[in-house]
């Protein structure tokens, strides 16, 4: 472990689902408490923090109940990538050493139903929400439509992409989603967005998660077996790249904010894709899972088909992904996703993931988001 | 539907003339990059050189999918949840311009294929739309008044033959 190391000591999570009479902020400070205990460090040794929520309110209002210590406190709404902004924030500080210990939390609490946001806040005339294409579901659904034509996958892949989450979901107590459902079931379920049914598409709901970092001596020294976060990157989308909300896209084709995220990370970690042992995607709906897997390099497009049919992706295979039944099994916080995946490699790399552990003891861990309207952020950790 | 007696959805997305529509894009002065709705500035070049350009009426069909469920409303313009009815949504490859998303007339999707030829034309919108914050106009149901929106539509085989 060099000087310059960043690790995370500590992992805590509020169950996911739904929490009737259960604020997003009394979510957060639970997974916050439970990551301090996790990690053996008491609130007033934080001395940076940063976190957020899309829709339950201000991460930084928790110091109200974690205790008033004057502690810098960040809070960052950046849609699907908010947990991984705030982590991306809390490893630059304490790589410049600007802090020792940093917390980051990610929670939120959404109504049942699709995601209704107002067209005038992302840029766009109120037109786009009164003609019905302001919805997420249309984006991905006609995203994964051109890329079955391009690259060859099926819906039968797309159905066992979601089979998988849901039986990796029952393996994990603080999924929301816990009955395991055949790729026939998947298949057979109500049509939302063509090619995509019900129960490949994530539900938004509710749940909370938070991290605690640490550098030098906190990290040397810490109570856990330290997870060493070997790079985080976050990028917004380029030009020709296809993104949520786009009332045009380019001809010409440029990378996708995954890609070039996914490219970073494992550059400035000094890992390659073929190293990683576990990996965490976005997995909004089945076909952003396998649209993804190629788009950070963790596979070839169109090599999906052949890899998901062979069991390379579930928790015994070469490559598996997430572990945790993804968001299609927790539903989509969105201030809570992002970190949910960190908090899984964690207890995957200590080998502390239960019923659902990888076995061989896993040594390199990936994870990533994507959300609109076009940011993704990456992450490698390694034990 | 004959566009000149019509009300656009808003002011700026689209023009109708001799009952033609024709989308209002734009295009950089600099790197000719084409964009819709109209642009100010280039999302390519970052060049603010960038002029109004009306676009072509026919493409092919780059992705489709149906909206299967209704949409929440707001920001969605329909006024009655019930009557709701499946419609298709695809963006449509205008050759040398720009990929548009737009809603289509057809949404059986055993009738939607990629690569099909598609022609622009105007469909009435959902019956709330365009009721507020122009020009004070009264809250009346949007058919009622002829507001309309942009579509594409399948192109017919004696159309395909014409071209």
């Amino acid at each position: 472990m060099s000087a310059e190391d960043v690790g995370i000591i500590g992992a805590g999570i509020h169950p996911f689902g739904r929490h009737p009479g259960v604020t997003g902020l009394q979510m957060a400070v639970a997974a916050a408490r439970a990551a301090l205990a996790d990690a053996g460090v008491s609130w007033p040794e934080i001395d940076f923090a940063a976190g957020g929520s899309d829709a339950a309110g201000n991460a930084d209002t928790s110091v109200a109940m974690l205790g008033l210590t004057g502690v810098p406190f960040v809070n960052v709404r950046n849609g699907c990538a908010t947990g991984g902004s705030a982590l991306t924030m809390a490893h630059a500080m304490l790589r410049a050493g600007s802090a020792d210990l940093a917390l980051v939390v990610g929670f939120d609490k959404h109504p049942p139903g699709a995601f209704n946001p107002d067209p005038e806040d992302w840029g766009l005339g109120r037109w786009y929400g009164e003609t019905g294409l302001m919805l997420t579901t249309q984006f991905f659904a006609m995203k994964i439509q051109r890329y079955m034509s391009e690259h060859g996958i099926s819906s039968a892949t797309l159905a066992e992409v979601a089979a998988k989450a849901f039986r990796n979901g029952a393996l994990n107590p603080n999924a929301w989603r816990r009955k395991p459902l055949s790729a026939e079931e998947i298949l057979a379920s109500k049509m939302v967005n063509h090619p995509l049914t019900q129960f490949m598409f994530c539900s938004p709901g509710e749940g909370a998660t938070a991290l605690v970092l640490a550098r030098g001596a906190r990290l040397r020294g810490s109570a856990r077996p330290p997870v060493l976060l070997r790079s985080v990157a976050l990028r917004t989308r380029s030009f020709g790249s296809f993104e949520v909300f786009s009332p045009s896209i380019a001809l010409e084709s440029g990378p996708s904010p995954t890609a070039v995220a996914a490219a970073a990370a494992f550059e400035a970690a000094g890992i390659g894709p073929a190293d990683v042992d576990v990996a965490q995607v976005q997995d909004t709906e089945s076909g952003a899972e396998v649209i993804n897997l190629a788009e950070t390099g963790l596979c070839q497009h169109g090599e999906q088909e052949k890899l998901i049919a062979s069991g390379a992706t579930e928790i015994g295979g070469r490559l598996p992904v997430n572990t945790d039944g993804g968001c299609l099994a927790n539903g989509e916080p969105i201030g809570a996703s992002g970190l949910r995946q960190v908090h899984e490699v964690v207890l995957q790399l200590r080998g502390e993931a239960g019923a659902r552990q990888v076995p061989g003891r896993p040594q390199v861990a990936f994870t990533h988001v994507y959300g609109a309207p076009g940011v993704s952020a990456c992450a490698v950790l390694s034990r | 539907m004959n566009g000149d007696s019509v009300t656009p959805i808003t002011e700026g997305l689209f023009t109708v003339a001799g009952g033609l529509v024709r989308l209002i894009g734009s295009q950089c002065a600099r790197c000719g990059t084409v964009a819709f709705p109209r642009q100010f500035s280039c999302p390519k070049c970052t060049s603010v050189e960038v002029s109004e350009r009306l676009l072509a009426r026919r493409g092919t069909l780059w992705s489709w999918t149906i909206q299967c469920f209704p949409p929440k409303s707001p920001p969605y313009a329909a006024d009655d949840p019930g009557a709701f009815e499946p419609y298709g949504v695809g963006y449509v490859e205008l050759p040398g311009e720009v990929r548009v998303e737009a809603r289509l007339t057809e949404a059986d999707p055993g009738r939607l294929r990629i690569g099909m030829p598609m022609e622009l034309t105007l469909v009435p919108a959902p019956s709330g739309a365009g009721g507020r914050g122009q020009g004070g106009r009264p809250p009346v149901a949007s058919t009622a008044r002829g507001v309309v929106t942009y579509a594409f539509r399948p192109m017919t085989e004696e159309e395909q033959s014409e071209r």
